[in-house]
């Protein structure tokens, strides 16, 4: 289990290119995807409170992965094979290659790599959509996901506050959906 | 003494970071660079520029190198436990909550209330990022990446892995070529 653990967080911590955005996909992709650890609800519900809290979002994550899986040490563990190997690379060959970092062939080595994290990000997008479609039905469904990016793209309020918004509501929407439902039918 | 400065530096650009590494960014700087001065302007954009090229988070990469640079392992240690330890142990804390309540209305209906949110998110950051590849390596090699990386993924299901692996040398071998 620990090995399944290291695995997981030493691929998606090295091929993570692009900051902490980049490694989502990637850690869905373990976790939902190859080990089953959880249901993609389940990791939909880490992201969002993820979102909601201060600090790099792919530690955090990590640590939530790996606590979930063994406790404590597996928090650790996760959190250590996630980040020690580029923090190393970064200590022991800054002097040696930092003068790369500029080079044109490393530069375009990261940006081709770029649209694919573009793609695998639109493909969650696409599925987290399904399940939004799938659980609310499709008007209200597509309707608060067009209210969502407003939000944050038009009037740029920030991704936790969107979060915390519609966790709030969340929290009574079974205790006022009857209600909705009830207005409507005497409406008619 | 030095440890307690390199901890509080980074608690607190961290903390203060509210939206995840880049957005703790510019607070490291305004640490490291204008109050500690343990970096000059210079290096801490070379540094940056680097921490860029590696993969995995970039905040963890900064304080790994600084903390080191600083404070030697002690500081690498002291700067990482900083940076990554209180907003790892509150997001436990919080989906353990919700997880021992998973049955109850309320959650469920956060749950499901969260979707359309997550969706919402995930389609900002996938044009962020192709603005991004946009800017750096024009519209056609972006599109034609994208396309074959959605294929490779979704039509043959390769491992993300793979995918990035084969950009990567797309991107070392040809592209610096065309242009």
């Amino acid at each position: 289990m620990y090995k399944d653990l290291i695995l997981a967080m030493l691929r998606s911590g090295i091929f993570g290119f692009g900051g902490g955005p980049s490694v989502i996909p990637l850690f869905r992709h373990e976790a939902v995807t190859k080990y089953k650890w959880m249901d993609n609800e389940e990791f939909g519900d880490v992201l969002a409170i993820a979102n909601t809290l201060p600090g790099p979002i792919a530690t955090k994550i990590a640590a939530y992965l790996g606590y979930r899986q063994k406790g404590t040490v597996g928090a650790i563990v996760s959190v250590f094979a996630h980040i020690l190997p580029t923090c190393l690379a970064m200590v022991f060959l800054f002097s040696f290659i930092s003068i790369l970092s500029h080079s044109p062939i490393i530069t375009s080595m990261v940006s081709a790599v770029v649209p694919v994290i573009s793609v695998m990000l639109g493909l969650m997008a696409y599925e987290f959509g399904e399940k939004a479609v799938k659980g609310l039905g499709i008007y209200v469904g597509i309707g608060l996901t067009i209210v969502c990016l407003l939000l944050l793209q038009t009037f740029s309020i920030h991704p936790g506050i969107v979060v915390l918004i519609f966790l709030t509501y969340g929290a009574f929407h079974f205790k006022l959906k009857p209600k909705f439902l009830h207005k409507k039918e005497r409406g008619m | 003494m030095i440890f307690v400065s390199i901890f509080l530096s980074f608690l607190v650009a961290n903390l203060l970071g509210y939206g995840g590494g880049p957005a703790s960014i510019p607070l490291m700087y305004e640490e490291i660079v204008n109050r500690y001065n343990w970096l000059s302007n210079t290096e801490f954009s070379n540094m940056l520029a680097f921490a860029n090229a590696l993969p995995g988070p970039v905040a963890t990469k900064i304080a790994a190198y600084v903390g080191y640079g600083v404070g030697g392992w002690g500081g690498f240690a002291v700067a990482l436990i900083a940076t990554i330890l209180p907003s790892a142990i509150g997001l436990i804390f919080l989906l353990k909550l919700m997880r021992k309540h998973k049955d109850s209305m309320i959650v469920k209906g956060m749950t499901l209330l969260v979707q359309p949110v997550i969706t919402a998110l995930m389609l900002v950051l996938t044009f962020e990022m192709f603005q991004d590849s946009y800017h750096s390596i024009g519209i056609i090699q972006s599109a034609a990446i994208a396309l074959i990386a959605f294929l490779l993924l979704q039509k043959w299901k390769v491992h993300p892995a793979i995918v990035i692996v084969l950009a990567f040398l797309y991107g070392g071998l040809v592209v610096p070529h065309l242009s």
